[in-house]
C-alpha cells in the first residue's frame, strides 16, 4: 500500500530497578538533609556573595527563613540531620556499589569526547543549536558529566559533613579541605549546588516529556522505530501498528 | 476487552503492547505512591513521637545516642584539638551567652565548691588555682551555633587538678558536673573528655585575667566539645556515675555528648 510505513512500538528497558530505588530514595532524603541544614545554618548565617562591602547575595533573605519557618530550630535540624545523614550515607553507598559491579557506571562515564558534545547538547537544548548531538547511550554528554558530578558531590558533602562533625577526632580530614571553616563553606556550597542541579533536573524532564520520566518509575520506555530498526536494546514485546 | 481492569488479570503473552505499557505502568505507578505515601505517614509518625529530653522526637534521639557511642568512643588522649601559634590568636574574643551569670554575684568572696560527697565540700579559691602548673592553649574554639574563633586561653588541666587535690576516687566517677554560682547554667561532661589534656580549668584569656563576661574568676575549656559545655563561672563540681544534669540536652534538646 503506497504511502503507509509500518513502524514497531517496543518496550525497552531504561532503568533497572536498583537504580530507580536509589533515585527516588535520595529525593526526599536530601531534601530532608537541606532542609535540616538550613535549621542549622540559620544559627550562623554569615555567608554571602560580594566584592569588598557590598554584598549582592546573602544566604539568606529574612523574608526567606520565614517562608520556610527555619527560626530558633537549631536543635531540631542537628537531631534530623546527624540522624537522616545515615540514610543518605547508606543509600549513596549502595548507588556506587551498584553503578560499579552492575556495569551501569559505563552509561555514567563521561568520556574523551563529553565535555564537547555536552556543549552541543546544551546548544542543542537552548534551541541555538539545530542538529542533535552525538547519541552517546542512554544518557547524553551532558547528563553523563551531571550524573558523575553529582556523585562527586555527593562524597564531598559526606566527607565534608564528617569533617564539621568531628573536627578533632577527624582533624586531618579537616585539614585536608582547609580547615574547619573552609569546610564549612565547602559543605555550604555543595548544598547550593544540589539546589541548582535539582531545579536544571526538574527543567529538563520536564522538558524530555512523559516517556522518559515515567522510564524513572516504570523502569522501562516505549520507542517507536520502523521494522528494519535494528534491536540491539532489550525488548520485552513488539507489535506492529500500522501509521499512515 | 471491553473491561478495562481485565488486563490486570491477563497474562502478559496475551496482551498487545498498549495493554502491556498500559498495565505495567499502572502497576509501576502503584508501587510508587504506595512507598511515597508510607515515606510521607512515616515522617509525619517521626515529627509526632512524644519526645525526649528537651524537645528530640524519641526515635531521633535512640539513633543520636547510637551516635555518641559510635563517635565519641573515639575520644582518646591521643586526639587533640589542632593549636595555633599565639599570633594567630583573636584580640577580639566573642563574648555569646550569660546564662547562669545574671545573679548578684561577688567575686571577692567567690570559692569553687567541689561537692565529694555528702557535707564534704572543699572550697577552694582564685589563688589555690593559680598555685598548680599553668598551661596555656591557642584552639578554634567552635560554638554550636556554626562560628569558630581562635582564642588563647590560661590555667590548669583539670586533670592535673584532680590530681594534685587527690581526687581519684572523683576522677574514676563517669560523669563530671559543672554550674554557675547561681545553678542556672549548668553541663555534664563525660570523664574521659574532663580528663582530656586539653581541658583547663581556665583563669587567662590572651595572657590577662578572664574578663568578668568570660566567667572570671574561673571558667571551663574544653576543646574536644561545643562551646556550650565551656562553662563560665564555675560555682560548683560534682561527680556522679550516672549523667550529670546538663542545660542545652534537658532543656533544648541538644546533645548531651556534643563532642567534636
Amino acid at each position: 500500500m503506497p504511502g503507509q510505513q509500518k513502524t514497531i512500538k517496543r518496550i525497552v528497558k531504561k532503568h533497572p530497578l536498583a537504580i530507580r530505588w536509589f533515585h527516588w530514595v535520595n529525593f526526599p532524603v536530601l531534601g530532608i538533609m537541606i532542609w535540616s541544614g538550613l535549621l542549622i545554618y540559620w544559627a550562623n548565617d554569615v555567608y554571602k556573595i560580594g566584592f569588598g562591602s557590598t554584598t549582592l547575595l546573602k544566604f539568606f533573605p529574612d523574608t526567606f527563613y520565614k517562608a520556610l519557618n527555619i527560626p530558633y530550630r537549631l536543635s531540631e535540624g542537628m537531631a534530623y540531620h546527624f540522624v537522616f545523614m545515615w540514610l543518605f550515607f547508606l543509600n549513596g553507598i549502595a548507588y556506587v556499589l551498584y553503578t560499579i559491579f552492575s556495569g551501569e557506571w559505563r552509561d555514567l562515564m563521561p568520556g574523551r569526547n563529553s565535555f564537547k558534545y555536552a556543549w552541543q547538547v546544551l546548544l542543542h537544548d537552548l534551541h541555538i543549536r539545530k542538529t542533535a548531538p552525538p547519541a552517546t547511550g542512554k544518557y547524553n554528554a551532558a547528563q553523563r558529566i551531571a550524573y558523575s558530578a553529582i556523585i562527586v558531590m555527593g562524597i564531598g558533602s559526606v566527607l565534608t559533613g564528617l569533617a564539621i562533625y568531628k573536627p578533632v577526632q577527624f582533624g586531618w580530614l579537616c585539614a585536608l579541605f582547609g580547615g574547619y571553616k573552609a569546610a564549612r563553606i565547602i559543605h555550604f556550597v555543595l548544598t547550593i549546588g544540589y539546589v541548582l542541579f535539582f531545579l536544571v533536573h526538574i527543567g529538563q524532564v520536564a522538558m524530555a516529556g512523559w516517556n522518559n520520566f515515567r522510564a524513572m518509575i516504570t523502569g522501562f520506555e516505549v520507542k517507536k522505530m520502523k521494522e528494519e530498526a535494528p534491536a540491539d536494546d532489550v525488548v520485552l514485546s513488539e507489535s506492529e501498528t500500522v501509521k499512515s | 476487552m471491553a473491561n478495562p481492569l481485565k488486563i490486570f488479570f491477563t497474562k502478559n503473552d496475551q496482551l498487545n503492547t498498549d495493554q502491556l505499557i498500559l498495565k505495567k505502568t499502572v502497576i509501576s505507578f502503584f508501587f510508587f505512591f504506595v512507598f511515597a505515601g508510607a515515606a510521607f505517614f512515616g515522617l509525619k509518625w517521626l515529627r509526632h513521637q512524644p519526645t525526649a529530653a528537651g524537645k528530640t522526637s524519641r526515635p531521633l534521639r535512640t539513633v543520636l545516642n547510637a551516635n555518641e557511642k559510635v563517635f565519641d568512643g573515639l575520644v582518646s588522649e591521643k586526639r587533640l584539638a589542632k593549636q595555633y601559634p599565639v599570633s594567630q590568636a583573636d584580640k577580639r574574643p566573642r563574648v555569646n551567652g550569660d546564662l547562669g551569670m545574671k545573679s548578684a554575684f561577688d567575686p571577692a568572696s567567690w570559692a569553687m565548691n567541689v561537692i565529694k560527697g555528702k557535707a564534704d565540700t572543699l572550697k577552694i579559691t582564685l589563688d589555690e588555682i593559680k598555685k598548680l602548673p599553668k598551661t596555656e592553649i591557642v584552639f578554634n574554639f567552635k560554638c554550636i551555633e556554626g562560628w569558630s574563633q581562635i582564642t588563647h586561653w590560661g590555667g590548669v588541666r583539670f586533670s592535673e587538678f584532680m590530681r594534685a587535690y587527690g581526687l581519684n576516687g572523683e576522677a574514676a566517677k563517669k560523669y563530671l558536673g559543672l554550674s554557675t554560682p547561681d545553678k542556672k547554667y549548668y553541663v555534664g561532661i563525660d570523664m574521659p573528655s574532663a580528663m582530656h589534656p586539653q581541658t583547663l580549668l581556665c583563669y587567662e584569656l590572651n595572657g590577662k585575667p578572664l574578663p568578668l563576661n568570660q566567667g572570671y574568676p574561673l571558667r571551663l575549656i574544653i576543646p574536644v566539645k561545643y562551646g556550650v559545655k565551656s562553662l563560665k563561672r564555675i560555682g560548683f563540681m560534682y561527680f556522679d556515675d550516672n549523667r550529670t544534669p546538663d542545660y542545652w540536652a534537658d532543656v533544648k534538646g541538644y546533645d548531651y555528648f556534643s563532642g567534636l
